[in-house]
């Protein structure tokens, strides 16, 4: 009896009967590491926050008759010709995947305990989240000081247009920049080898951070930039 | 718990999920130059789900899970659906009450940058 429980408790059935095992079994429920159900919980309380903002706006969308400038040429960049659409931020789309993927590996190389390819790897992904966040300070100038564009108003239509604008891309680049020191380090104290002893649960743990950071860009990017 | 049970798969599925997320990225800024309406919407929201979906599931490992943690991170998110509906809803019926009795007009249309900077691209006509 007590050898068969003992089975069961290495190897924990999967699916929705695992689900109602973990639930019902007067232990800790989720089965990672603490570090890892935290920055879940922050991640989902995180997506409520940036579901509020990008409802509002779909509400100002809605509700404003004014009519909605034109994101599209709005965000449009000329190199030397006529201007390509939304060109930067297809190029800061990419910025991000490739930073998600570096990531990825980074995570993967922490558990083959790889010390120095995962902390170059980290590092790598925080330099292209600094670009992310350069190329941003690129776009916010361009639009304050050469469209015109301002929290209470704009030369193009809706006001609510840069209000909004500010406030969700801001907002992601918060994020973004906070990532990127987050990374940094981490990254140092993977390089130092202070996890050696704890595991590297923790470089995945930076990595849904990071990986959120790029999940809020996909909303972003259908809803603001492609609307 | 022993210090090497976290989600550990092999390189390839990165590799092939990193160049899938590249070319649905560039499906969906492919469809900036779609004309506007209901193929370019489903469209963008399909790559945009798609595009969800992967990262969640494979970068952020939710795929190997378990159903507890899954059920937690994707259950309470439900919720957001109803104030998408319930605010969708309610911004339909203001626009209509602002157009209907507040005489604003239905069909305006904003000034493209052509039309407040003039200079370089006055040529582009709309």
């Amino acid at each position: 009896m007590t050898d068969t429980a003992a089975t069961e408790a290495l190897a924990p059935q999967s699916g929705v009967g695992g689900l109602v095992d973990d639930w019902s079994a007067d232990k800790q429920t989720y089965h990672v590491p603490w570090g890892k159900a935290m920055m879940w919980i922050f991640l989902v309380s995180d997506t409520f926050i940036f579901t509020c903002f990008l409802t509002s706006y779909m509400n100002v969308r809605w509700t404003t008759a004014e009519p909605w400038p034109y994101a599209s040429e709005i965000f449009a960049l000329s190199f030397g010709g006529d201007p390509i659409p939304l060109i930067l931020i297809a190029i800061m789309t990419f910025i991000l995947i490739t930073s998600s993927g570096t990531m990825a590996l980074a995570v993967n190389f922490g558990y083959r305990r790889d010390r120095k390819k995962t902390a170059i790897l980290m590092a790598i992904t925080a330099a292209f989240g600094a670009s992310f966040v350069g190329m941003q300070a690129f776009e916010w100038t361009k639009l304050i000081v050469e469209e015109g564009i301002r929290p209470w108003g704009n030369p193009f239509g809706a006001p609510q247009f840069g209000s909004v604008f500010f406030m969700i891309t801001g907002f992601h680049g918060l994020h973004v920049s906070a990532g990127v020191i987050y990374l940094l380090i981490v990254a140092n104290k993977v390089r130092k080898g202070d996890y050696e002893k704890k595991g590297y649960e923790i470089v995945e743990i930076a990595g849904l951070y990071w990986h959120f950071v790029d999940l809020v860009w996909v909303f972003i990017f259908a809803f603001f930039y492609l609307w | 718990m022993s210090a090497e049970a976290g989600q550990q798969h092999p390189l390839g599925i990165y590799y092939k999920v990193w160049i899938l997320l590249f070319v649905l990225s560039a499906f969906s800024y492919a469809t900036d130059f779609l004309e506007e309406g209901v193929f370019r919407w489903f469209l963008i929201l399909l790559f945009m789900m798609l595009k969800a979906g992967f990262i969640v599931a494979i970068f952020m490992h939710a795929f190997w899970e378990r159903m507890a943690l899954v059920f937690t991170i994707l259950g309470p998110p439900i919720a957001l659906l109803f104030l998408i509906g319930f605010l969708g809803v309610e911004g339909q019926y203001t626009w209509d009450t602002r157009v209907e009795y507040r005489g604003h007009d239905p069909n305006a249309q904003p000034l493209s940058v052509a039309d407040v900077h003039g200079g370089g691209h006055e040529e582009e006509a709309h």
